[in-house]
């Protein structure tokens, strides 16, 4: 007998349980919100200038010793924080006043500093930013997240109706502020590469999305005397199994990488996880009920049949 | 949906072995790959410096000093053009270059409309149609001419400057003997600069750093010093730095440049000290030996970007077109500068905005718990797959092993590097993989409690999921162009797997997997589906 991780023929009342699901996505989003508002995010190199140096010590250094060393060089204060073993220090520093290219003269002289202070000291990884870099990488960042959730709108809305459209992109804004959120509480760096996982969240919270709102389409048009609640619980029931399936698939692989990945991806594959989890919850949750209160109408169903038609050539 | 006609399963098969053959040699060591005949596909897939360890360095050059490079070049057109006007040179006074335009009076009014008609035809542009690089007009004081330089102009001055500075780079880099750098110019004023491999950038920074730009002026020695002292040079003269402290007014105008060099290396001088000597070309070595021989007892400066480094007198003139700069050189710093004035001057100063060094220490760590955590998910994906679907598991996973391979093959060819976001990727394209496969088979699974035939089942169950495997797709590549379009370095990298690995991945787990179920449906007739 094959593995069945949900039941055949569930019958959950999803439905039913939206009010209650949109005041926890509400508490959620807000909450989330209001912690990137007051704690803001520990925004690394890429987007705030400056440089990170992770250096490996032939012993575990002192923290406090090596600090004050790195301080005493004179080029602002400097941030320490131990990465993956007790011999490898990520040494982060602002961004020094001046003109564009000043961090390169820091570079060189943190690592003269170090290299005559400690024996052995290796310099695995170096990177710096200059300001007007950072920015711009800041305003590609928002740029790419922007126009994805733009464009996603507007394919959901011309491929389905526009509540859809709707309906998906407040569950993407959902996705995207928890994760975010996420990245506020636990203060992990915030890079470039996690502004890759959240367009990647975004990505997969669609997929999960677009199931379930083909499936209630395909159902509109299949039943068109059925109540519009039962539509939507039949749909998120019928794809059930597929979405716990594919979310349980996926996080068994992210936390396989989580667990035993480099430390450099540690931060993206976290956010996944995250992300993944956050998605299915507002796919099954908050998405398809909201259709609800958007208004939708059984006409969503028709004069789709010519247009699914020439989706079936690429299978 | 079961029936395959012939030239379509061949196709197909035909894409996976041509893929798989693009594959191939990543999986082969160096020795092996020299005997694969020529003609056949050798390229393997290279690996991103976040992988492999090196250095990337984000150059990027100010425009303004490019502007001001062309009104210097101006300047010398100028000049020229009056001293060899028709009717005798025209004489012109308080020549000068501010806020981007280069002015000047001319002395004799009534020729102020000549000095125009020749600059003008002196900067006409070139070819038809070309727009004009600046604009010469009447100033505002009588007898004034106006040089500005358009748009265009700065545009196009821009554009040969970043184009040669991609060229001296190059040489300089070749110099160091740092194997396959890659130099890219990024946008209008930036060069992107990868070396793999090279763990202490510190070398190559001081190098791509300097401008290297070599002088030869005359030193005004009738300058006022109490003027000198407050900063006014007089006309025609400039007040440099010393290297070895103090100022130095020398005449404007170069005696001769650095770009005459033809070549430079590392000597002693005569205290037997590092030093630097050079040779020029012989347009350049008669110039030298004629301003030698004509200034005879005056002291001449040699400057390097901007700093003079030493003021010898002339003792006699210097004949053999070459010479030698000596300073507080060790061999190190001498050899340095002699790498950058045998490579040549950088048309306009670069600074390093963006760094990424990664050591080869690290770049191999990560390599090995990627591969490990890799292992270990696809292991864990399988698993599941089997133990859920039975039979059509093990076509999922068959059909992604295929995915991994076309991805790879197609990256190769691409010319494509593979990094660390692109390995993340990876791993979700094959999510969207899973994806498709669980779609199909839990369908198949609904049809199937509808109590429809194993045909039956299979049929609807691919044709329900393809529609909804084709909408979720294709929002996916929309989300990857536009990661593509606007994003920066890993995304970038991240986006291109993520939408060749889509389409791989619709391919792999929509048609690969129908083709294997339809053989199965046919040669075995099953009476009834265990999934």
């Amino acid at each position: 007998m094959p593995l069945k991780l949900v039941p055949d023929d569930t019958n959950i009342g999803f439905v039913k349980l939206r009010f209650i699901a949109f005041a926890l996505t509400l508490a959620l989003t807000i909450g989330a919100a209001a912690l990137l508002a007051v704690r803001g995010l520990n925004l690394g190199v890429d987007f705030v200038g400056g440089l990170t140096m992770q250096v490996e010590f032939a012993q575990p250094p002192a923290l406090d010793t090596l600090r004050g060393r790195v301080d005493r060089v004179g080029v602002g204060d400097s941030a320490l924080q131990e990465f993956g073993n007790d011999r490898t220090i990520l040494i982060r520093l602002p961004l020094p006043e001046g003109e564009e290219g000043a961090v390169q003269r820091v570079v060189g002289k943190v690592r003269g500093a170090l290299e005559a202070d400690y024996k052995g000291v290796k310099f695995a990884r170096v990177e710096s930013v200059s300001g007007k870099v950072s920015s711009e990488l800041i305003s590609d960042g928002v740029k790419a997240v922007g126009f994805s959730m733009l464009f996603v709108a507007l394919f959901t809305w011309f491929r389905f109706e526009w509540y859809f459209g709707v309906s998906t992109v407040v569950a993407l804004v959902h996705d995207v502020v928890v994760t975010l959120g996420f990245f506020s509480l636990t203060w992990l760096e915030f890079d470039l590469n996690i502004v890759a996982a959240v367009l990647t969240i975004i990505g997969y919270s669609l997929n999960d999305k677009v199931v379930i709102d083909d499936r209630i389409r395909e159902n509109l048009r299949k039943y068109r005397q059925m109540d519009i609640k039962q539509i939507i619980d039949l749909s998120v029931n019928e794809t059930l199994p597929r979405t716990v399936m594919t979310s349980v698939t996926l996080l068994a692989a992210l936390i396989a990488l989580l667990l035993l990945g480099p430390e450099v991806i540690f931060g993206f594959t976290a956010a996944m996880v995250l992300g993944i989890i956050v998605g299915t919850y507002s796919s099954i949750f908050v998405s398809s009920s909201l259709l609800i209160t958007l208004g939708v109408k059984q006409r969503a169903a028709g004069s789709e049949d010519a247009r699914a038609k020439g989706a079936e050539r690429i299978g | 949906m079961l029936d395959f006609p012939k030239w379509k399963s061949w196709s197909m098969w035909l894409a996976v072995a041509l893929c798989m053959l693009l594959a191939l040699p990543n999986a082969l060591s160096p020795s092996q790959l020299a005997l694969i005949p020529t003609g056949l596909p050798k390229s393997q897939l290279p690996l991103g410096l976040d992988l492999r360890g090196g250095s990337h360095l984000m150059l990027e050059a100010t425009p303004q000093d490019v502007e001001k490079a062309k009104l210097e070049a101006l300047e010398d057109t100028v000049r020229g053009e009056l001293r060899n006007a028709e009717g005798g040179a025209i004489a012109s006074a308080d020549l000068s270059l501010k806020a981007g335009r280069l002015s000047f009076t001319v002395t004799d009014a009534t020729r102020v409309d000549q000095a125009i008609t020749i600059l003008n035809k002196a900067t006409a542009p070139l070819g038809v149609g070309a727009a004009r690089e600046v604009e010469i007009s009447r100033g505002s004081l009588p007898g004034q001419v106006v040089v500005t330089p358009t748009a265009a102009g700065i545009s196009a001055a821009v554009d040969g400057a970043m184009a040669q500075a991609v060229e001296v780079i190059r040489k300089r880099i070749d110099e160091l003997g740092t194997r396959e750098p890659t130099i890219v110019r990024q946008g209008k004023t930036r060069i992107v600069v990868q070396v793999p491999g090279l763990q202490d950038p510190q070398a190559l920074k001081a190098l791509l750093g300097k401008t290297a730009k070599l002088e030869f002026k005359l030193v005004d020695t009738t300058a006022d010093q109490d003027e000198v002292l407050q900063g006014r040079a007089p006309p025609g003269s400039q007040i440099l730095p010393a290297q070895e402290g103090g100022q130095v007014v020398v005449k404007r105008r170069a005696i001769i440049t650095g770009d005459q060099l033809i070549d430079s290396q590392v000597s002693t001088d005569q205290n037997g000290a590092p030093s630097v000597s050079f040779r020029f070309d012989s347009t350049g070595g008669r110039r030298f030996a004629q301003a030698t021989t004509e200034n005879v007892g005056k002291p001449f400066a040699i400057i390097l970007d901007g700093m003079v480094i030493s003021a010898p007198n002339i003792n006699e003139p210097i004949l053999g077109g070459s010479g030698e700069i000596s300073g507080s050189y060790t061999v190190a710093t001498a050899n340095e500068l002699a790498i950058l004035l045998r490579s040549g001057k950088l048309p306009v100063e670069l600074k390093v905005v963006e760094e990424r060094t990664v050591g080869p220490d690290l770049g191999a760590d990560s390599i090995r718990a990627g591969i490990i955590a890799s292992t270990v998910a696809v292991l864990a994906v399988a698993g599941l797959m089997i133990m859920t679907y039975g039979r059509f598991g093990v076509y999922s996973v068959f059909a992604l092993g295929i995915n991994v391979i076309m991805i790879l093959g197609i990256m190769s060819a691409a010319g494509f590097t593979l990094t660390l976001p692109g390995i993340a990727g990876m791993v979700l394209t094959i999510g969207a993989a899973v994806d498709a496969n669980v779609l199909i088979n839990e369908r198949i699974r609904e049809e199937q409690r509808k109590g429809k035939g194993v045909v039956a089942c299979v049929e609807t169950g691919f044709r329900e999921a393809s529609r909804t495997i084709w909408d979720a797709n294709s929002l996916n590549i929309i989300v990857a162009v536009i990661m593509f379009l606007f994003g920066s370095g890993p995304i970038k990298g991240f986006a291109v797997v993520l939408s060749i690995g889509i389409a791989t991945s619709v391919f792999t787990a929509v048609t690969i997997v129908r083709w294997m179920a339809a053989r199965w449906l046919t040669s075995a007739r099953p009476a009834a589906l265990n999934i």
